[in-house]
């Protein structure tokens, strides 16, 4: 461990209970203050590389396995790309539809693991008006374990409601983990009359438990505003896909960005031409790339993506419920946008309301019993597909030969593009939090809350070589180990 | 005199016919013997040993040998049933198989064959050969990553399209299907309408931009196990 610019060293690795795993280091300078945080992530993927030399039919079935979670994300954008390979991007209605249920399944199933798996252990167990004290409660409690044991009402909600997002997405792409759905130009099966049924009928009790989880996210934030507003927050851009008319859309629409007062910095671009306004930065220290907005530079450019970017450029939600809430979630900040990193929770249940209201609307669609499932075109050589994952705006491009093999690839993942974000969120952290040079259990937990409300998907953005024990390590500004602590 | 001839397949009682093999002796009688490189209306070739009998004792390939008044043929026994589970393993480990991305997959025979042996992963260490693909032809796509060698497209090309696109070259590990021109299946004079492009068992030998149509569970080997056909043959 090297230590640069007279600045000390804090790591902490890796992060539990975030999807894959990470390393936190904090740097702090000869006044022991903290200057900046990075999230440390140096395993390699490598999945850009060793796609080239495949038939491009191939890739939106092979790039999902880059996660377990959200793979239909993967699947989906990259089919995206593929139908402009074949020209058929202008698919039928029943293939858009199929994949629009696809999605909307997957965002519902995502959103409730996050939420009440992985996330509601940090917001339960608080002592009364002190929101911050549940982020340190003891680890033996603060787990999936212990929130069903304590409250087992919304334990079970929680796992019939990711189940119920599996079994849309089962009877949308074949599989519940890593289906062939979506092929080239279209989709590849219907749903029947049987599959809608089934889907029918726990319907009406999902939508109910969503609300109740919007009213639980909503209820905590706004009880506890006042602490959790300075929690891990700072002021940023926020980036996603928008529909024409200003919908909230997270499987099409064109690229918008806004500033943190809710200043247009760009809107309505064809993502097509994506490369005209995002680049991407590397730094020594991590394989993940830092993209930023091309007008405003590395420094200035980076953005948040996800629920509560999504929230903040939307100008509305077209379901009723999730519109409702999303009023209510933008008063807080007086229609302005909403830079609170804990607010994530709260625009995470109103999507998951929001798909679960879509959900509902679709299956009460006709066009999904249709049987013209794929539209071709004139074929072409490159194609970008870009839709609203779960974590953020998914970036998928390629470039095929005549002989129909992918030459090149680019993905940008959602938690690349939070890359920048959450090393801002943790250097809050670190700052507000952070006595002394040591790390207490209570801030190594502060330092994971403000991670995990990003819903960092880092196997997704790399890949973790091997699981690492939780190790807190203390390096003076001289590259001296002081001290070492460590957690499993 | 009556061509019929007596023998015994575990401990069962078979008539076959004079030139049958083994395995069409049995297959007529409703009884499925495992195999990969046979296919009906091609020569047989016995170069996968999938079908392994022991006759009398001794292990024989049953597509290539022919049938016999009073052998007695083991093909269900653990020690047969462990011979073949090996053996498919060993296809495994010496290719690149990809099942979970692979288009092929729940139509893949050689992937059908570890279900219907119980084979959740290969016992023996991957081999991770560096292989090539070749996607030179406007309509078919070769990966010989997955290609198992076993000479149906040679034998096909050969045999039913009167072509010849597709040979075995090199010995022992070194052997692989080649093409017959320089370096490309785009220099050949095969066609999308060939029989050699419809017979390979397994992903290596692809039409082009059709992978993935069919949907999870309405594939060749979703809802019933590779032979069923046959073994519904018997019970009817």
């Amino acid at each position: 461990m090297v230590a640069t610019n007279g600045m000390k060293r804090i790591v902490i690795e890796p992060v539990t209970r975030v999807e894959g795993h990470g390393k936190v280091t904090i740097l702090l300078d000869e006044k022991k203050q903290v200057q900046q945080a990075r999230l440390h992530i140096v395993e390699f993927r490598g999945f850009e590389r060793f796609i080239q030399g495949r038939p491009f039919w191939e890739v939106p079935v092979l790039v999902q396995r880059l996660c377990g979670i959200c793979p239909v994300s993967h699947h989906l954008a990259a089919a995206k790309a593929m139908d402009w390979i074949v020209g058929g991007e202008k698919l039928t209605p029943t293939a858009e539809k199929m994949r629009r249920l696809m999605h909307y399944g997957q965002f519902f199933q995502s959103h409730a693991l996050h939420f009440f798996h992985l996330a509601s252990p940090d917001l339960l167990f608080g002592k009364p008006g002190d929101p911050l004290s549940g982020f340190a409660a003891d680890v033996a409690i603060r787990n999936v374990i212990g929130v069903a044991a304590k409250f087992p009402d919304l334990a079970v909600q929680g796992v019939m409601m990711r189940k119920y997002g599996q079994e849309v997405i089962l009877r949308t792409a074949g599989k519940k983990i890593h289906g062939t759905g979506a092929i080239p130009g279209g989709i590849n099966k219907n749903l029947s009359i049987t599959e809608r049924d089934f889907l029918l009928k726990d319907i009406d009790q999902m939508v109910e438990w969503s609300r109740s989880a919007v009213k639980i996210a909503k209820d905590y934030t706004v009880e506890h505003l006042e602490k959790l507003a300075p929690f891990g927050s700072f002021d940023s851009n926020h980036l996603s896909l928008i529909r024409e008319d200003g919908a909230m859309d997270i499987y099409h629409g064109n690229l918008r960005a806004i500033d943190s007062v809710g200043k247009k910095i760009f809107d309505q671009v064809d993502y097509q031409r994506y490369l005209d306004y995002i680049g991407e930065e590397v730094r020594p220290w991590s394989y993940m790339k830092f993209p930023f907005i091309r007008s405003l530079g590395p420094e200035k450019g980076w953005y948040r993506v996800g629920p509560l970017a999504r929230v903040n450029t939307a100008d509305f939600i077209d379901t009723p419920e999730a519109e409702a809430a999303r009023k209510e979630f933008m008063a807080v900040t007086k229609g302005k946008p909403n830079n609170i990193s804990m607010a994530y929770h709260w625009a995470r249940m109103i999507e998951l309301l929001h798909s679960i209201e879509r959900i509902k609307e679709l299956l009460h669609d006709k066009d999904l019993q249709g049987t013209d499932l794929v539209a071709k075109g004139e074929r072409r050589d490159e194609g970008v597909g870009l839709l609203e994952a779960p974590r953020g705006t998914l970036f998928h491009h390629y470039r095929v030969n005549k002989d129909d093999q992918v030459v090149m690839a680019n993905l940008i993942v959602s938690t690349t593009s939070n890359n920048e974000p959450m090393n801002r969120a943790v250097a809050k952290v670190a700052k507000d939090h952070l006595s002394g040079v040591e790390i207490t259990e209570g801030l190594l937990n502060h330092v994971e809350v403000a991670i995990r409300a990003y819903d960092p998907c880092l196997s997704c953005a790399t890949h973790a070589l091997g699981q690492m024990p939780l190790t807190v390590e203390l390096v003076d500004h001289e590259g001296n180990l002081v001290s070492t602590r460590s957690k499993n | 005199m009556s061509d019929t001839i007596n023998f015994i397949i575990d401990g069962v009682e078979i008539q076959g016919r004079e030139g049958q093999t083994i395995l069409e002796a049995a297959e007529a009688a409703g009884i499925y013997i495992p195999r990969l490189c046979h296919l009906k209306g091609l020569t047989p070739h016995g170069s996968c040993r999938v079908c392994t009998v022991l006759v009398n004792g001794r292990p024989q390939a049953s597509c290539t040998q022919p049938v016999a008044e009073g052998i007695v043929v083991e093909s269900e026994s653990e020690r047969v049933q462990q011979i073949r589970r090996d053996i498919i393993d060993m296809l495994f480990v010496e290719g690149n198989h990809f099942c979970m991305f692979c288009e092929k997959s729940g139509n893949c025979e050689l992937q059908a064959m570890a279900y219907r042996f119980g084979i959740p992963t290969p016992k023996f260490p991957y081999q991770f050969p560096k292989r090539g693909v070749d996607a030179s032809h406007p309509d078919i796509f070769v990966d010989h990553n997955r290609c198992i060698l076993c000479g149906r497209c040679v034998r096909a090309s050969r045999d039913l399209d009167g072509k010849h696109v597709f040979d075995f070259v090199d010995r022992g590990p070194h052997k692989r299907v080649a093409v017959n021109a320089e370096a490309r299946l785009a220099d050949t004079n095969l066609d999308a309408s060939d029989k050699a492009t419809e017979v390979c068992p397994v992903g290596a030998i692809l039409r082009k931009r059709v992978g993935y149509a069919v949907p999870v569970g309405k594939r060749l080997y979703d809802e019933k196990p590779i032979g069923s056909d046959i073994e519904a043959a018997k019970t009817k």
